[in-house]
């Protein structure tokens, strides 16, 4: 991530994503990302950005850990991530709100937060 | 940062679930959020520019971008369901922020300090008024006692019968953690679903 760190912060960084600040996809801070199957030849397409992201997600991260690791504001990386998807290059997990918090997930965290140690 | 030291794993089923840990400035956010996360609290710099969000320049500042600190933590709960705890910034002016932050969470758990009421006010009209997530308010037990009867604080913060109050100690896990189960077991009882609309997935494509 060397290269990221390399370019100077004082680019718009919205230049990056051409000037847009909506995301196509429903991208909350806590959605996970990942790649199903990762393709090198294709990462090494990406800028470096959106490249950075891809590598993140070849383990599932969310978009807020994303924005962490990379000082990329959350509204950026939403942009990029979304490109990626428009791609088909990156899986974006459903979270409990696209499933309406229904009772069968509202259960299990319940349950796994009672298993935690106290 | 010390999340990658704890690869989440590649199920391509992993889902994640959200709650907000909000309140005052200095109320224990981030300790509430550090007792049980599995990682250190992330403090990010949310970065929020104001063509991100949408919203007019502060008018105090002239300035078009600002930066937010935010923490957040991440725990487990299943091989394939992680839940993550969003403290938020205390200040009142990210309001934007916060609609943000609370988009899709399950609910929030208003910290309180009962040496500091005042402060929480802020966070108790935002859910109450502002926002149709789920919440309680908790007590946050700083020296491991309650200052105040239960009632003394519900008065105090003009909270109707119906909110859920509650007390915790933001360093101890089982006690934070009990608070989150709280939250949970609420927002079940909640007997309007929850979720997505259609209006939100139009104001997606514009």
């Amino acid at each position: 991530m060397e290269h990221i760190a390399m370019r100077s912060r004082r680019i718009r960084l919205y230049a990056l994503t051409g000037g847009r600040t909506r995301p196509r996809h429903h991208l909350l801070v806590e959605t996970l990302v990942s790649v199903p199957q990762y393709d090198q030849q294709l990462a090494g397409t990406l800028m470096p950005e959106s490249q950075a992201l891809y590598e993140l997600a070849r383990q599932t991260t969310s978009i807020a850990e994303m924005s962490a690791h990379l000082t990329i504001p959350l509204g950026v990386i939403r942009v990029l991530i979304s490109d990626l998807v428009a791609q088909d290059v990156v899986f974006i997990h459903p979270t409990g709100f696209t499933y309406q918090y229904d009772r069968i997930i509202l259960e299990r965290i319940l349950d796994g937060l009672k298993k935690l140690p106290a | 940062m010390d999340s990658r030291n704890y690869p989440l794993d590649a199920s391509s089923l992993t889902i994640s679930a959200k709650i907000v840990i909000a309140g005052g400035f200095g109320v224990g956010k981030t300790t509430f959020v550090g007792s049980v996360s599995e990682v250190k609290p992330i403090n990010t710099e949310a970065w929020m520019t104001v063509a991100g969000e949408g919203v007019d320049p502060l008018p105090d500042s002239g300035k078009t971008t600002t930066t937010v600190a935010m923490d957040f933590g991440r725990i487990r709960l299943q091989p394939d369901l992680v839940l993550y705890l969003f403290g938020t910034p205390g200040q009142p002016r990210f309001w934007f922020l916060w609609d943000d932050l609370c988009r899709g969470a399950l609910g929030a758990v208003i910290l309180v300090d009962t040496r500091q009421i005042q402060d929480s006010f802020a966070a108790i009209n935002y859910f109450e008024n502002d926002s149709d997530i789920p919440f309680i308010v908790a007590v946050n037990k700083f020296d491991g006692e309650l200052d105040y009867e239960l009632d003394e604080v519900r008065e105090a913060l003009t909270l109707g019968p119906d909110v859920l109050l509650t007390t915790c100690d933001a360093r101890d896990p089982g006690s934070t953690s009990k608070a989150l189960q709280e939250l949970v077991s609420y927002t079940m009882s909640c007997t309007v679903s929850y979720g997505p609309d259609v209006t939100w997935g139009q104001q997606q494509e514009g």
